[in-house]
């Protein structure tokens, strides 16, 4: 259903985008160490990512406090919490734009920060903040990071087209950057991390300031990459994002990982399978939180409801809104923090 | 576990080009203002003196005043097409555009993008540092073999500058502190360099304070090569300059690390 959002020609690219098991080293000549397919591939055991124990202090602020996270081939993962978690300071580690004081970095087999700069030549990075240069058309954006990420000069005008196809801005080519509207850069930005045909995409809020209906759309195509076989790490705080795209997801408050699973089995587990979502002045509110508190059951205040979750369906003498769990539940009854 | 991969090394030509490409690419938007300002500024002051103190001064240090400031306005040019834009731009791109976060994503170290940078403002420098000798040929500056050697000049004392303004940026958390280094320290380096009066005149400590003062010996090294007047004297410009230039970009990526790379 989400790729019906995507156009004939994008999913005509991405259908004939290389799989995994049929690349070889010289589909990838232009990777600046020539053996960095071999080595990937030699590794399929490994992850595409793995951290271990990652601690990261400003100051006095401890960002990232003890972090482990490992990201498989082929599967997307979510990094899940709200602002200040962490995420953003783990995002910029993958790329050693931050030196970690403690813990172990693999990214594709490179141990970082040491031999970050062939990690970097065979992966793609989609930045939270808009990074394009902005009197520059779209072509020439392309064009600039392709000879940054040292695509061949022989396959540059390739490489360029087939990013604009997945982008679907092969009609706005020569239109300058402050042009587009925010989805269509944001679709840019992703276009650029793919010139180079990364194996491991790291996407960062990829989807934050977005109207509903530009962040589907986006969801659609990273649902594709995904399902061609680019291992995916993202960054959220939007909850609906990582149910929707993520295999596994990592919630994160205060720089620590506090769950790590598929997101239906982490619902499961933590929130049970539905929630009674009850609305009422705040005085019933209240007094219904005692009530769940005697029961042993778990509540959360959203606004004008609570929503009481782990009552085991002992809820019948209670009038409201039987809904399904999600994420969200899972993440204020861990880290007892509203995410947004 | 992999121990068998090739280490990139450091300042590959490949990044290097990539940040050159970004810098061309965009200079291609813009190449018209910049050009304006590096051609008319220096053109200003080199008909402001050269026809204002030389209808009062015939001659200096033995050179008619235009032929003199004719050669010494390469100076400003310098600091005008090296310093300025490597200030602002490396400001603008870090705070504006998070330009350093897209390219330090890529392949490509802090030591690269700093001089794949510095390299190509040097390489504009060189060219647009021959305007104002050009211009003095129009009001009869005799055209000499040393000239040919004005663009390499200029775009070495280039480079220099463009990684002295690209650790003046590193160094500045908001725009408004580029004032101090500009009135406190570029400005009086621009006048006191040999270009519009000979340092000769000047008391004991301004001449010390010149000949510390990459300009000057750029304006010495131009002057020279121009009126064929080179001495042994010229290897000690020379080797000024390189050491300015060295120096300057050494730092300039030491303190470009220590902001970008937290």
């Amino acid at each position: 259903m989400q790729s019906a959002q995507l156009t004939e020609e994008q999913n005509a690219i991405l259908r004939s985008r290389p799989t995994v098991e049929d690349r070889n080293v010289s589909d990838h000549a232009y990777t600046p160490a020539e053996n960095v397919m071999s080595i990937a591939e030699s590794a399929e055991a490994q992850p595409a990512i793995r951290l271990r124990g990652l601690v990261k202090r400003f100051g006095s602020l401890t960002a990232v406090d003890g972090l482990d996270l490992e990201v498989p081939y082929g599967t997307c993962v979510g990094l899940l919490g709200p602002n200040g978690a962490g995420k953003s300071t783990t995002m910029k580690a993958l790329t050693a734009q931050v030196i970690p004081d403690e813990g172990e970095l693999e990214v594709l087999g490179y141990q970082l920060p040491e031999d970050s700069k062939q990690a970097r030549a065979a992966m793609g990075v989609v930045p939270q903040l808009d990074n394009l240069d902005v009197a520059l058309t779209v072509e020439q954006n392309l064009l600039v990071f392709a000879h940054l990420y040292r695509v061949p000069a022989g396959e540059r005008k390739a490489a360029i087209e087939r990013a604009l196809q997945i982008a679907n801005l092969l009609d706005r080519r020569t239109s300058k950057v402050d042009q587009l509207s925010g989805g269509m850069r944001r679709r840019l930005l992703i276009a650029r991390a793919l010139l180079h045909q990364p194996r491991l995409l790291l996407l960062d809020e990829p989807t934050v300031g977005l109207d509903p209906q530009v962040r589907q759309e986006l969801w659609a195509l990273i649902d594709l990459l995904r399902s061609q076989g680019v291992s995916i790490l993202m960054s959220t705080h939007y909850i609906e994002e990582a149910e929707r795209l993520c295999d596994t997801v990592t919630i994160m408050s205060h720089g620590k990982a506090v769950a790590v699973g598929p997101p239906q089995s982490l619902i499961r587990e933590h929130a049970g399978p539905d929630a009674l979502e009850v609305y009422g002045p705040p005085l019933r509110l209240r007094e219904l939180e005692e009530l769940a508190r005697q029961r042993g059951w778990r509540t959360r205040r959203t606004g004008t409801s609570i929503a009481i979750l782990q009552s085991n369906g002992d809820t019948a003498d209670l009038d409201g809104e039987r809904r399904v769990t999600n994420l969200e539940d899972v993440f204020v009854l861990l880290t007892g923090e509203e995410i947004e | 576990m992999i121990t068998t991969s090739r280490r990139l090394h450091r300042l590959e030509g490949a990044a290097l080009r990539g940040v050159m490409v970004r810098e061309i690419v965009n200079f291609s938007s813009f190449w018209r203002s910049s050009t304006f300002s590096s051609t008319v500024d220096p053109t200003i002051y080199l008909l402001a003196f050269g026809f204002g103190f030389g209808a009062l001064v015939s001659r200096v240090a033995g050179y008619r005043y235009i032929d003199f400031v004719g050669t010494g306005v390469v100076a400003t040019t310098v600091l005008f097409s090296g310093a300025f834009p490597a200030m602002y731009g490396t400001f603008v791109k870090y705070t504006f555009q998070h330009t350093y976060d897209a390219i330090l994503a890529a392949p490509v170290d802090t030591e690269e993008l700093v001089t794949g940078e510095a390299l190509w403002v040097g390489a504009r420098t060189g060219v647009y540092g021959c305007v104002p000798m050009l211009v003095a040929m129009v009001f009869g500056l005799s055209p000499s073999w040393g000239m040919l050697l004005v663009p390499g000049i200029a775009a070495l004392a280039g480079f220099g500058w463009a990684c002295f303004g690209i650790l003046i940026a590193a160094k500045a958390n908001k725009i408004e502190s580029f004032s101090y280094w500009q009135s406190g320290l570029l400005t009086p380096m621009f006048l006191v360099a040999g270009t519009f009066f000979p340092l000769t005149k000047l008391p004991n400590w301004a001449q010390v304070l010149g000949n510390v003062n990459p300009l000057f010996h750029c304006v010495q090294l131009v002057r020279h090569v121009v009126f064929g007047t080179e001495s042994v004297a010229d290897l000690g410009h020379l080797a000024f300059l390189l050491i300015f230039a060295f120096i300057s970009w050494r730092l300039a990526i030491r303190f470009m690390e220590r902001k970008l790379i937290l």
